[in-house]
């Protein structure tokens, strides 16, 4: 039996790897494209563009400004004098923010009323500006500690201490990359296997496999392997290139994460092969690839946090393998969360994979046209 | 147009008709991809598991503890100590804990200002980031409404007034979807075309058609205008969606939107186009067609993440993207309107790209066989 | 005849490059195509018909050489040509999910016919190729014949002086194929069209005016059919035995000093003597035979020109199977439904070992779905099937190892090498260690693909394709074969060499089902069973199925006309 299967298995690979094109876009693409996104998807604003309109001109307001221009995170671009030009600005993107102090600011600032300071922002990201908003007040809060100590006035009775466990810098890209290895894996397994079984299909050859002793299962893991051992790599450079490259910490038990990707794997695979044994034409195929892997994708919980969907949508997300693992992911990449924790990730995992991958090796069988 | 021409349409618009597919493509699947996108992605975070551990009663610490009872942002769960907080934050059953430590209540009596610790989960740095923005703000509120009480001024000299314009709200589906529609339409147009021609390749259907009196350009013709016709009629239902399911404003003009709804379009279907056109092989297109339309789109469009704040040779590769100046159109047609230093040079870059996909293909379809 | 030329080539060179090598696909090809005639362009697979063809429509550029058809430069006014001529390629692109009319309509556009000409060249067509009452049908629900009658409508619509029919007649059955080939004489007859048409049916070549033989890139011979047989005669002769299958007949007397070709033709062999010898005929085990002189045809001077150049076919020479006793298919009352459509109704037989049974008729009479159920692909609706005893369906994996199918299309992984494919089939049906060695080994040699050993299968020539499909069939040295269409498209060279494999292997025990549209190899089958719309019209030996068809006096007639026979009593009941 051990040699049908090795057999169908070289075979699989040969038939992957010989052609040149193919061979190409298994591989390449994926490891640029981690590359591009590892440093693409980040929520961190860097250099936000702004501008100054001083309508104040005192000691005060140019020492808050000072403050702006002096962070990093803020890149100072205009300096305006009319209020007509803050439009243009903001509307054709120029600037993502404008810095505006009334007349008479920083006499009430030195006298001790509260003075206001105009922030407006470029609403059309609202997830953009309210980060920059939230940069804005960070500087202002650190501008006003100063002011109060500098002029010993009364501090406020209380004061918030804010603490990041995990990632104390709040760096989003720690978030995103451990991500990206669920995604990226997700792809090449699927690009692997939701066209293989529809393409012999096509050719006739599937046919002639069937009439060989090969068993559905053993068809199955003849299938499954290439989509196995090319997520596996891939998966694996992608792990690497996330520690080493990108420097995200990987604080928990590597088995445990293994554990995860390979639970994975067969849930993707079954997916895929089960699409591709259901479709008639490679068209389908790839039509099924997409209305799986997109959803799959948007509803995992990657960009947008899965608690924030609507209930019914969520129970959706409980289909989704790539919700399990990224879960994984993370909790092994940044939390070093134990097995214990990360169990109740696990076994959801082992159900989806344990049903499709039986569907996929039913259809091989019972799909006639 | 000639009779050629209307008979290569005529013959693409049966086979679309015959085969369902097509139409699942461009209509059902971005209804189905709106749908579920809409509604299931969202930035706004609402009933966020907070723990809130208070470690000696007291009426300044019951009274901060209550602020968050009635705020729909968070979902407080009290917790006794801080290991038991601890334990939970780590199973992540709450994303943040609120501590007031045991000498709260005589450090806000006393000179000194008493610490209110915030520990939040930082895996998620964004959510985490809104997650302290709404605690702070919770704070400051609870914090004026004390200090009128005792009618004390609270010092804080310098106060922040934002004023978002465009999304005052701040609705993160107002961004997302016009985004969405963008992602929605590369997928539609390049499945559309990436197989059509490698089909005709492989069912032998192009060697007979060539024969005759047909030239490329009419093949492309009749190629791309019945699948541009049902990618705008899948644009027109995504757009609907977006304005009377998701209540997205739109402050721009519908010719403007139109006119750049059909650069994108031709851009998508030439690519997918061109992808068919070289592979001539329908495994080999399906893959290059999985592989440099849906991620891309995702990442590097900025519709979800800045690209300004990208590494300046992440920000090269995402001008090869043509979502990004689609997405870029689009966010400012729906929020801010017709503003043509935004529109002007982005539907410059479509055009660009729509003659370079599609000038390609026509380049690499010629009349022979080799 | 007319001297006036429509096609003129001279000094035509054309290769290929295929990864690795460059194949030469014409080589320095001078000739001209006479006006107002049908023209046969003949050749082996591989010989660069195609390219041909291809080359004179435009499609392809010469490297060397130029193509002038009708006066034009077919590379330089491709346009031009391509205005005045009809091509028919080998897989016409009927558009399947359109109906007759639709790709009509297509094609009438295409080639800018006007809408006031088209009802009355629409009524002429339809008529002529007798799908007027299938307008509404769509194509890819049409059989094999009428698909093909469709291509040539759809190339005619606006009547070409010059037409190009590259393979019209492959898979397509004997009614449909005689259609053809009068609606082609019409055309010629009637408008005055020049025909150039490729067939890999040497019968075919006899109704040609002129016949050009391309062998290996190169034109070997131009005249008329007569031209190239007269210098053959008195080496044709029909030889018959009674008491003797046939098909052992001709196996015998092909291995023969000086046989240069043996054939099954009825109930005798036709076998054709090289230059200067005699078939012996005393001795042995051959005391009975009669040995009557026939006219040469077309198709001894095909094998004499040609023959030479290839190795002599070797005989097969399987090992032994132990012979069960009793039937080793059994098939009773089997039908299969798809939806509405009968696809397969009531079919009964039986196969013993050692026997060829054959299954004939035209595309959609149920011979592939009743294999496919045999094989176990596809459920049956009703009935009882057992192969070796058991429904495959539902047979263990060790059932399955006992049988070998080569399907239609040769369904081999297509980019790995000869030896790649003989290698995963061996493995795949648990064959090891030095057994493993000896039967790849064993197709290398027998079959005479050492040479292709590290080519991708994929690039094969046909031929050599069917021989490895073969190979692979029968890596486990199965006891019961099923061939679909094992010979479709492949040329008289190779078919000829496959049924000498067959016919060893049925000597050997093997239990051989074969599905086929060549007629003449259906006098190979010791049983066979005729079908038409999903069920079974004759059922018997060849001259059993022929009295039924034909009368007494049909024993004798072609199996094609005892066919056609068959098929239109059934339209006329």
């Amino acid at each position: 039996m051990w040699q049908r299967i090795l057999a169908l298995i070289t075979k699989e690979f040969l038939n992957l790897f010989k052609d040149r094109k193919s061979r190409f876009v298994t591989i390449v693409p994926p490891l640029i494209q981690l590359l591009v996104f590892g440093y693409a998807a980040s929520f961190d604003l860097d250099h936000v563009p702004y501008a100054v309109y001083d309508r104040d001109h005192g000691q005060a307001g140019r020492a808050l400004q000072a403050a702006f221009s002096g962070s990093p995170t803020f890149d100072l671009r205009y300096v305006i004098q009319r209020q007509d030009q803050i439009a243009p600005l903001i509307d054709n993107r120029e600037v993502l923010l404008v810095l505006q102090l009334e007349p008479g600011f920083s006499e009430k600032l030195t006298i001790g009323e509260p003075a206001e300071v105009q922030v407006l922002v470029d609403g059309r990201n609202s997830n953009t500006a309210q980060i920059a908003v939230n940069y804005a007040g960070s500087v202002l809060n650190a501008f006003n500690g100063q002011w109060i100590a500098r002029h010993q006035q009364q501090a406020p009775p209380t004061r918030l201490v804010s603490r990041a466990w995990f990632n104390p810098n709040l760096e989003s890209r720690w978030f995103f990359i451990p991500g990206l290895v669920g995604l990226l894996t997700l792809v090449v397994t699927m690009v692997v296997t939701s066209l293989s079984v529809a393409r012999e299909r096509e050719q006739g050859t599937f046919d002639q496999l069937l009439v060989t002793p090969l068993r559905p299962f053993e068809i199955l893991i003849g299938k499954a392997t290439p989509g196995f051992v090319v997520g596996l790599v891939e998966g694996s450079l992608v792990i690497l290139v996330a520690r080493f490259w990108f420097g995200v910490p990987l604080v928990g038990d590597l088995a445990v994460l293994y554990l995860g990707l390979v639970l994975f794997l067969f849930a993707a695979i079954g997916i895929g092969l089960a699409i591709s044994s259901l479709a008639v034409t490679l068209q389908q195929a790839l039509l099924g690839g997409f209305l799986f892997m997109v959803p799959a994708v948007i509803l995992s919980g990657f960009a947008t946090p899965i608690e924030n969907m609507p209930p019914l949508v969520q129970m959706i997300t409980l289909l989704d393998p790539l919700r399990y693992f990224l879960v994984v992911l993370r909790g092994v990449f940044l939390e070093g969360a134990p097995f214990s924790i990360l169990v109740h990730q696990l076994w959801p995992l082992a159900i989806i994979a344990a049903v499709t991958l039986s569907a996929a090796g039913w259809l091989f069988r019972h799909r006639m046209y | 147009m000639s009779r050629r021409v209307r008979g290569l349409l005529r013959k693409e618009f049966l086979q679309v008709l015959r085969d369902p597919s097509s139409i699942a493509i461009a209509f059902l699947m971005p209804a189905f991809l709106l749908l579920l996108f809409g509604y299931g992605v969202s930035m706004d975070a609402s009933n966020v598991p907070l723990a809130v551990v208070v470690e000696q009663p007291g009426a300044e610490a019951e009274s901060f503890a209550s602020v968050f009872q009635h705020s729909r942002y968070f979902a407080p769960q009290r917790y006794i100590d801080r290991a038991s907080a601890r334990r939970a934050l780590d199973a992540g059953l709450v994303d943040g804990i609120v501590l007031l430590p045991a000498d709260f209540a005589a450090r806000v009596k006393g000179d000194a200002s008493a610490p209110i610790q915030l520990i939040v989960n930082g895996v998620n740095a964004n959510s985490a980031r809104l997650l302290e923005g709404y605690v702070e703000g919770a704070w400051r509120n609870w914090l004026e409404r004390e200090l009128g009480a005792r009618a004390m001024p609270l010092n804080q000299p310098v106060m922040l007034q934002p004023r978002i314009w465009f999304n005052p709200g701040l609705r993160s589906r107002n961004y997302l979807v016009p985004g969405l529609v963008a992602i929605n339409m590369t997928l539609v147009g390049a499945l559309l075309t990436a197989l059509v021609m490698a089909r005709e390749w492989e069912r032998g259907t192009l060697e007979a058609m060539m024969v005759t009196p047909v030239s490329m350009r009419e093949v492309l013709i009749g190629k791309v205008l019945p699948y541009f016709v049902l990618g705008m009629g899948g644009m027109a239902l995504s757009v609907a969606m977006a304005l009377w399911l998701f209540q997205v404003p739109f402050r721009g003009s519908f010719w403007v939107l139109t006119l750049c709804a059909a650069l994108f379009l031709l851009v998508a279907l030439g690519m997918g186009l061109l992808i068919s056109v070289t592979t001539r092989n329908q495994f080999v297109a399906g893959m290059v067609a999985i592989i440099a339309t849906f991620l891309p789109a995702f990442l590097l469009s900025g519709m979800l993440f800045d690209i300004g704040s990208m590494p300046v040779v992440v920000q090269w590769v995402t001008h090869l993207v043509a979502a990004r100046y689609f997405v870029a159109i689009l966010q400012t047609l729906f929020l801010a309107g017709d503003v043509w230093g935004v529109i002007v040079p982005n539907a410059l870059a479509l055009i660009l790209m729509a003659l370079f996909f599609i000038g390609l293909a026509r380049r690499r379809m010629h009349k022979h066989l080799e | 005849m007319t001297q006036q030329a429509v096609i003129e080539i001279s000094g035509l060179t054309k290769s290929f490059r295929l990864p690795g090598r460059e194949i030469d696909a014409l080589l320095d090809v001078n000739l001209r195509v006479a006006a107002g005639a049908v023209s046969g362009l003949i050749g082996p697979d591989g010989a660069g018909k195609t390219t041909l063809m291809r080359l004179v429509a435009g499609l392809l550029l010469p490297d060397a050489g130029a193509v002038r058809v009708l006066g034009y430069d077919a590379s330089r006014d491709a346009l031009d040509v391509q205005s005045l001529i009809g091509y028919m390629p080998q897989r016409f692109g009927l558009y399947e999910d359109l109906s007759v009319q639709e790709n009509l309509d297509l094609y009438a556009d295409l080639q800018d016919v006007p809408a006031s000409d088209r009802p009355a060249r629409y009524d002429e067509l339809l008529q002529m190729t007798g799908l007027g009452p299938f307008t509404r049908r769509l194509a890819g629900r049409l059989s094999g014949g009428m698909k093909q009658k469709l291509g040539l409508a759809c190339t005619l619509v606006r009547s070409p002086r010059l037409l190009l029919l590259d393979e019209p007649t492959v898979g397509v059955d004997p009614v449909s194929r005689r259609d053809l080939w009068s609606i082609v004489y019409r055309l010629v007859e009637e408008e005055g069209m020049s025909v150039l048409l490729s067939t890999a049916y040497l019968d075919e070549a006899e109704r040609c005016f002129e016949v050009i033989l391309l062998h290996e890139g190169r034109v070997v011979g131009q005249g008329t059919p007569s031209e190239f047989s007269e210098p053959l005669s008195g080496r044709s002769f029909r030889v018959s035995q009674p008491g003797i299958l046939p098909r052992r007949l001709q196996a015998r007397l092909a291995t023969r000093a000086g046989v240069l070709d043996a054939v099954v033709q009825g109930q005798s062999v036709r076998v054709v003597m090289q230059p200067g010898r005699m078939l012996e005929t005393g001795g042995g085990d051959s005391d009975n035979i009669t040995c009557e002189p026939v006219e040469p045809r077309f198709e001894d001077a095909f094998i004499d020109r040609l023959h030479g150049s290839r190795d002599g076919a070797r005989t097969l020479r399987p090992a032994d199977h132990a012979v069960t006793p009793g039937k080793v298919i059994r098939v009773s009352g089997l039908s299969r439904r798809f939806g509405d459509f009968v696809a397969v109704d009531r079919v009964s037989f039986e196969v013993s070992p050692g026997e060829v049974f054959g299954l004939l008729g035209a595309n959609g009479a149920g011979k592939t779905t009743t294999f496919r159920m045999l094989c176990g692909l596809l459920p049956a609706s009703a009935g009882e099937l057992s192969v070796a005893g058991l429904d495959l369906r539902r047979a263990p994996a060790r059932a399955r190892g006992r049988i070998g199918y080569m399907s239609q299309k040769f369904s081999l992984y297509g980019n790995l090498t000869v030896s790649q494919n003989l290698e995963f089939f061996a493995r795949t049906y648990g064959l090891r260690g030095a057994r493993r060695r000896q039967r790849l080994e064993w197709a290398l040699s027998e079959l005479e693909l050492a040479r292709y050993s590290g080519a991708a299968s994929g690039n094969l020539p046909l031929g050599y394709q069917q021989r490895l499909a073969l190979a692979c069939a029968l890596m486990h040295e199965p006891d019961i074969l099923f061939l679909d269409e094992p010979t479709s498209g492949v040329d008289p060279l190779a078919r000829r060499e496959f049924w000498s494999h067959i016919n060893a292997l049925a000597d050997a025990g093997v239990a051989i089902l074969v599905t086929t549209h060549f007629m003449e190899e259906a006098e190979y089958c010791d049983r066979l069973a005729i079908m038409s719309a999903g069920e079974i019209l004759a059922l018997g030996t060849p001259p059993e199925v022929k009295r039924r068809a034909l009368g007494v006096e049909g024993e004798r007639a072609g199996m094609e006309e005892a066919f056609i026979a068959l098929i239109e009593d059934r339209e006329v009941a």
